[in-house]
């Protein structure tokens, strides 16, 4: 399975360049991200930062040099990422607690192996706390993308289907629907984890099952309107098929409340994980986990705050940007604030 | 009206039933009995015990269609898993609990309470904090004062909901020594002191999502013609923004709000367990870290439930307000 994450990573810059040569043809698009660019440069560049390390996090290969710690012949045959090529975790570590770049372990005053090297401290393990924070942005991605990635493409079926062609699909669709909808989303989702199982692919089905609905009910109710827009009935009128009026007139016209709802939903999924991660089910190594194992070490004394500070600034800091660019995206591509602002 | 009533009536039935058949797919056919049976007793039972404990807890027959009774013999498909979990959730006789078999109509009873007296001041304070801060915005709309408490609330949204508790806790409770990091009791007059951490903490963690939308919502009422109306005849601003406009902007928050009343009994998942609090909420993440399947199918449902009664109740209460809706 070593192909497997990198063939991942060759496939997303792969389909980056599609969707940028797309953009490129489109003048709508591309000045909305020109403006995109122009209010929230700063967000961007970080949103942009923590992309490069989950793809740096994800590109790995076996063999190199690994660490003289790593005795045994299972470690020697683990690909590793760049991340862990740089950090080199299993001889970049102390023997417990230390405080950010501290010269000696936090309990005993015994002198550290690295001293003043770990930005962030180590962890009870001695395991650089940077180091654990950087791979758990790979993990919020997994989380928000591959979740989106589930989440659109059954919400368009449904919404589309049930929008355009009403009747008995949208019967069908709306009652599927109205039951889910009906399920407080934590408690379903609990259901569904515990059930499938804890494992990335299964908590983001379960995160996928409890979010196509509202954007599923987002597309039904626009296509409904879009079916009764004249270039639609016009389109019909010269005799195109169902199929190319979906493709050609419906959904450009949709796209921009996919984008709106990609960002919107990112932010919500990444901090419904750490609810997760606290209740047991969430993913290993992720930011959640790491604030609900630090939550204990806060009443020690002399507190240990590092762990609490190095999940927490890196989630935060990534929520917050991508708050601050949805909030953006949306006053730029919704037509109705639109208007307002010409 | 009435055969609205009705219809709708009808339609929340068949979602009720709707949810039952979700539940029953993700608990009896994708979890497998066998699975639940070792979760619960462990791994190193012999299989009589595993069958044993499946007939007590009822998980021991087929799951959807009997092949011991003949094709035309009623038994064929009342005698299954499917008929037994529609029977006992529709007529709520749910049986006792997976992990330790304590009946769980009981634990509910006994949870309901506590959460209430949780949520419910929660959820009144943070209704109330949210209107007042919203308003306060919408009417300082397009100053510094709105663009710093948007900025703030940003910034409040953009954190996650453990780290308010963990922090507060952390501040409120262990460095101030306010009140009591967490614990709750019977007595009304105690239980007070408990609470008060839970509650400032939870009204914090709603506070930047809420006054966002509530903000949008008094906005897009500001702009309607009966607000020019009012300032025309000679309103000054105070009185058009709390007579006119939060008069008028109170029915869409409101009914936003009304939905969310069903899951107050439910409790808050995270409030009560790390609070200590021993309502619904603990409960269920007791039976999440114990494999308590029976437990957890029935808190889903009873929330379910809830929450399709409010609807009906909701909807029904629009259409004899609103003419409007009835038409359509």
């Amino acid at each position: 399975m070593v192909w497997l994450p990198n063939m991942i990573v060759v496939a997303l810059l792969a389909g980056a360049f599609i969707l940028f040569r797309t953009v490129r043809r489109n003048r709508f698009w591309t000045e909305s991200i020109a403006r995109l660019w122009r209010r929230r440069r700063f967000s961007l560049i970080i949103i942009g930062l923590y992309l490069a390390v989950a793809l740096l996090d994800t590109i790995s290969w076996v063999g190199g040099s690994a660490s003289e710690n790593a005795s045994d012949v299972v470690a020697a045959h683990k690909p590793r990422s760049v991340i862990d090529r740089i950090f080199q975790p299993d001889s970049f570590m102390e023997i417990s607690y230390s405080e950010p770049f501290a010269d000696v372990g936090f309990y005993g005053e015994q002198p550290l192996a690295h001293p003043g090297k770990h930005i962030l401290g180590t962890d009870i393990l001695g395991q650089d706390v940077f180091y654990r924070s950087l791979k758990g942005v790979k993990i919020a991605l997994l989380i928000g993308g591959l979740t989106t990635l589930i989440v659109i493409p059954i919400a368009l079926i449904f919404g589309l289907a049930a929008g355009y062609f009403g009747g008995r699909v949208d019967d069908v669709v709306f009652f599927v629907m109205s039951t889910l909808a009906s399920i407080p989303n934590l408690l379903l989702l609990i259901a569904l984890i515990i059930v499938l199982g804890t494992g990335p692919v299964q908590v983001c089905v379960a995160l996928g099952v409890t979010g196509w609905v509202g954007f599923c009910r987002l597309t039904r109710g626009e296509t409904l309107k879009l079916r009764e827009a004249d270039y639609v009935q016009a389109a019909k009128a010269l005799g195109a098929s169902h199929l190319r009026i979906i493709t050609r007139h419906i959904i450009p016209n949709l796209a921009h409340l996919i984008v709106i709802t990609f960002a919107l939903q990112f932010t919500g999924l990444v901090l419904a994980e750490t609810v997760l991660a606290y209740l047991g089910i969430g993913l290993d190594g992720s930011w959640g986990q790491m604030i609900d194992q630090a939550r204990n070490e806060l009443s020690r004394s002399p507190v240990i705050w590092w762990n609490l500070a190095g999940a927490t600034v890196l989630l935060f800091t990534l929520v917050l940007c991508v708050n601050l660019c949805a909030d953006a995206l949306r006053d730029i591509l919704d037509p109705r604030t639109r208007k307002e602002a010409q | 009206m009435f055969a609205y009533i009705v219809r709708r009536l009808a339609y929340g039935a068949v979602t009720v039933l709707g949810v039952l058949l979700l539940l029953f797919v993700l608990f009896f056919a994708i979890a497998d009995p066998d699975d639940i049976a070792r979760q619960a007793i462990g791994e190193r039972a012999s299989a009589e015990v595993y069958e044993q404990w499946k007939v007590n807890h009822g998980y021991d027959k087929p799951l959807v269609i009997n092949a011991e009774h003949g094709v035309l013999e009623p038994g064929r498909y009342t005698d299954t898993l499917l008929f037994e979990h529609y029977r006992s959730m529709l007529t709520f006789d749910f049986g006792r609990s997976d992990a330790d078999d304590v009946p769980i109509a009981e634990r509910l009873r006994q949870g309901a309470l506590p959460s209430l007296s949780l949520t419910l001041p929660l959820f009144a304070l943070s209704l109330v904090v949210g209107v007042f801060f919203a308003l306060l915005v919408a009417f300082f709309r397009d100053t510094y004062v709105d663009f710093a408490v948007l900025v703030m609330c940003m910034l409040a949204m953009s954190v996650a909901s453990l780290i308010y508790i963990i922090a507060g806790q952390y501040l409120i409770g262990l460095t101030l020594k306010w009140f009591p990091i967490s614990g709750f009791d019977a007595d009304p007059a105690l239980v007070i002191r408990f609470l008060a951490l839970p509650i400032i903490i939870g009204v914090i963690a709603s506070f930047g999502g809420d006054v966002r939308l509530y903000r949008t919502v008094f906005i897009e009422e500001t702009n309607k013609d009966y607000v020019r109306t009012a300032r025309a005849k000679g309103c000054g601003d105070a009185r058009v923004m709390v007579r006119h406009v939060l008069r008028n902007a109170l029915i869409p928050i409101l009914t936003s709000v009304v939905l969310a009343i069903p899951f107050l009994f439910v409790g808050s998942l995270l409030f009560e367990n790390f609070f200590g609090i021993p309502g619904l909420g603990a409960i269920t993440v007791e039976a999440i870290n114990g494999n308590d399947f029976s437990t957890l199918r029935t808190m889903v449902y009873i929330s379910a439930l809830l929450f399709i009664v409010a609807q009906i109740l909701t909807d029904i209460s629009y259409t004899l307000a609103d003419p409007r809706v009835r038409l359509s």
